[in-house]
């Protein structure tokens, strides 16, 4: 006899509907949890700062006296090299990048193109710290005896390029940073290039474009948005550059119109004071600058989904 | 002969031609300059730290101050232990939060739940030090192995998730739906068919993630602190190779120079390895497909 089940016998009971609604629930829990991270990392922040906040009000942001040994603090010397430092990176960083980026998708031939967009891959995998070892044993000696002597020389005239030059300087932090954004800028701006429809690239060819006037009428002024969104993103990672910068910045906290200058960032005095903060108000002020730092690194970085979701339509793009 | 109006000038159509190769090769330098600092950096960890390694860099703990020789064995041994205790609790939480995207949540929660998963993936890496400082360390009286691997364990969560989500989307309806016809129950089809196939490609991200959070130092350097022994305690500091890199950076003596090199380089082939990994786990995937 087979052993068939006839068409009489009793479907078997309904499991327990408990793991379904248990497993769903802690499926939900874990995707939770994201938001849940993005406001504890704001409240713990916040707390840690409590004592600066109620100390110096407002005036934190504009002072910029940082006395640990009188216990005064103000932040205005970080936020200028945070800023100062980032915007050179993007000056770099932003021209190579898309440069880069068209070279991928316009020119290259493509037996040409897996290799160098894995180059670019693993100059993305390269450590922070790697790079500021890199930056303080080959970098710097190099821009002091050679970069920095030569733009002396030549625009010495701008008060850029002024000053004595020791090798660590907020140039040499930006030009760390931007090798460091240049692998996101640059695989951003490829991945919106490769959303430009070939219709338009197409269309101006046919009517006798040279190659830079296509790139110019057709894929430029098509990409522009989400380019620009890729520049914004870059400055969302240069933001928050810890090591590199902090081991070629030169950490002092001044304000200099020379890039020849040290700097400090808010992400490197909070790398470098934080385990010698001897007074609370010393720890509190180190928390409230890393406040201003997630506070600007989340408005940059929601500002730059938004840009590249807009561009793409399909949901923002993935981004490691 | 008078040139016709209508049609550009020689001097013109030759200008255009002129412009755009200038500009062709302006990209093409621009490429070069973007992939030689990947070169630069690896020929000189290649240069100044291959010399250093030898036996003793692998089985020797640093030596004090002042005397030569000596190695980095506890910073990669703890380095690999602070990775496997973030992935308990990157990877649970990454991968679940990953299959309630895939499997459950409405569209609308899942615009809002990815958006903030980018976001924090853009939280500066110093900033999660400091939490784990107040989370763990102070709690605690003391940086320990368990303050570093919660902060690089909460890093992972985003990109475990976002990955997870992405390898679970491509996996046909039609398998859970075969499932589901023959009355498994909803958890099941997905443990057992859906996160089953996929299983490669979440290993995948994992491993990416792995491979980010490996070198990161900043979040490291005020709750694991580093340690010149072995740590025989997790409630203890903890030595980690990029703490290590960049204590020995940092130093005046040339002797840790020399191995700040050497742990770079090590740091550097792991990685590389682990990216080599992603990528031959990657391709079999793709030829699968």
């Amino acid at each position: 006899m087979s052993k068939t089940p006839s068409s009489t016998s009793p479907l078997p009971e309904p499991g327990s509907r408990f793991p379904d609604f248990a497993f769903k629930w802690v499926a939900a829990g874990a995707a939770t949890m994201i938001v849940i991270l993005i406001v504890m990392v704001g409240w713990q922040l916040y707390m840690g700062s409590r004592l600066a906040l109620s100390h110096f009000g407002f005036g934190f942001l504009w002072s910029s006296e940082w006395d640990p040994v009188q216990d005064k603090y103000g932040a205005l010397p970080f936020i200028f090299g945070t800023l100062v430092s980032s915007l050179l990176a993007l000056l770099i960083a932003v021209p190579l990048g898309v440069a880069t980026a068209i070279f991928l998708t316009e020119l290259a031939p493509l037996r040409l193109r897996q290799p160098i967009v894995m180059a670019i891959e693993m100059l993305a995998a390269v450590p922070s710290v790697i790079f500021g070892l890199w930056g303080i044993f080959v970098l710097i000696p190099w821009l002091r005896d050679h970069l920095f002597v030569w733009l002396k020389r030549y625009f010495g005239f701008l008060p850029l390029f002024q000053g004595p030059i020791y090798g660590v300087s907020m140039l040499a932090a930006g030009i760390v940073i931007a090798i460091m954004i240049l692998p996101i800028i640059t695989s951003i701006s490829r991945e919106i290039l490769r959303s430009v429809p070939n219709l338009q690239r197409e269309a101006a060819y046919a009517l006798g474009a040279t190659r830079w006037e296509v790139l110019k009428i057709a894929v430029l002024s098509y990409a522009r948005r989400g380019l620009f969104g890729a520049a914004v993103l870059g400055l969302g990672r240069a933001l928050g550059e810890t090591m590199a910068v902090t081991m070629v910045i030169g950490n002092r906290p001044q304000i200099s119109a020379s890039l020849f200058a040290p700097g400090y960032t808010l992400a490197s005095v909070i790398a470098n004071e934080f385990t010698e903060a001897t007074s609370d108000l010393y720890l509190s002020s180190l928390f409230e600058l890393g406040l201003v730092l997630l506070g600007v690194a989340i408005l940059v970085n929601a500002a730059a989904q938004l840009m590249l979701k807009s561009m793409t339509g399909s949901g923002p793009i993935k981004v490691n | 002969m008078e040139a016709s109006p209508y049609l550009p000038s020689e001097n013109f159509a030759r200008w255009r031609k002129v412009k755009s190769t200038a500009v062709t090769a302006v990209l093409v330098v621009c490429a070069l300059a973007v992939i030689a600092p990947l070169f630069l950096v690896i020929y000189f960890l290649l240069v100044n730290g291959a010399s250093s390694i030898d036996m003793n860099f692998f089985t020797q703990l640093p030596k004090p101050t002042g005397e030569s020789g000596g190695g980095m064995a506890n910073a990669i041994v703890g380095t690999i232990t602070l990775l496997a205790m973030a992935s308990i609790i990157g990877v649970p939480l990454g991968v679940f939060g990953g299959i309630y995207l895939a499997e459950y949540g409405s569209d609308r929660a899942n615009d809002w739940l990815r958006f903030a998963a980018d976001v924090l993936n853009g939280v500066p890496s110093i900033v999660w030090g400091m939490v784990a400082w107040l989370m763990l360390v102070v709690p605690l009286k003391g940086f320990s192995a368990y303050a570093g691997s919660v902060a690089l364990g909460l890093m992972m969560v985003p990109l475990v998730m976002r990955t997870t989500e992405e390898v679970l989307v491509l996996v046909p309806q039609s398998y859970r739906e075969a499932a589901l016809a023959l009355g498994v129950a909803r958890w099941k089809v997905i443990m057992i068919i859906v996160v089953r196939t996929a299983l490669k490609g979440i290993a995948t991200g994992v491993i990416v993630a792995l491979a980010r959070i490996a070198g990161e130092t900043a979040p490291l350097l005020f709750t694991a602190l580093g340690n010149n022994f072995w740590n025989h305690n997790l409630k203890e500091p903890i030595a980690a190779l990029p703490l290590q890199i960049y204590a020995y950076a940092i130093s005046p003596y040339d002797d840790w120079h020399r191995q700040a090199w050497a742990g770079a380089l090590v740091l550097m082939a792991l990685i590389l390895a682990l990216n080599i990994l992603v990528r031959v786990l990657s391709r079999d995937r793709n030829q699968q497909n």
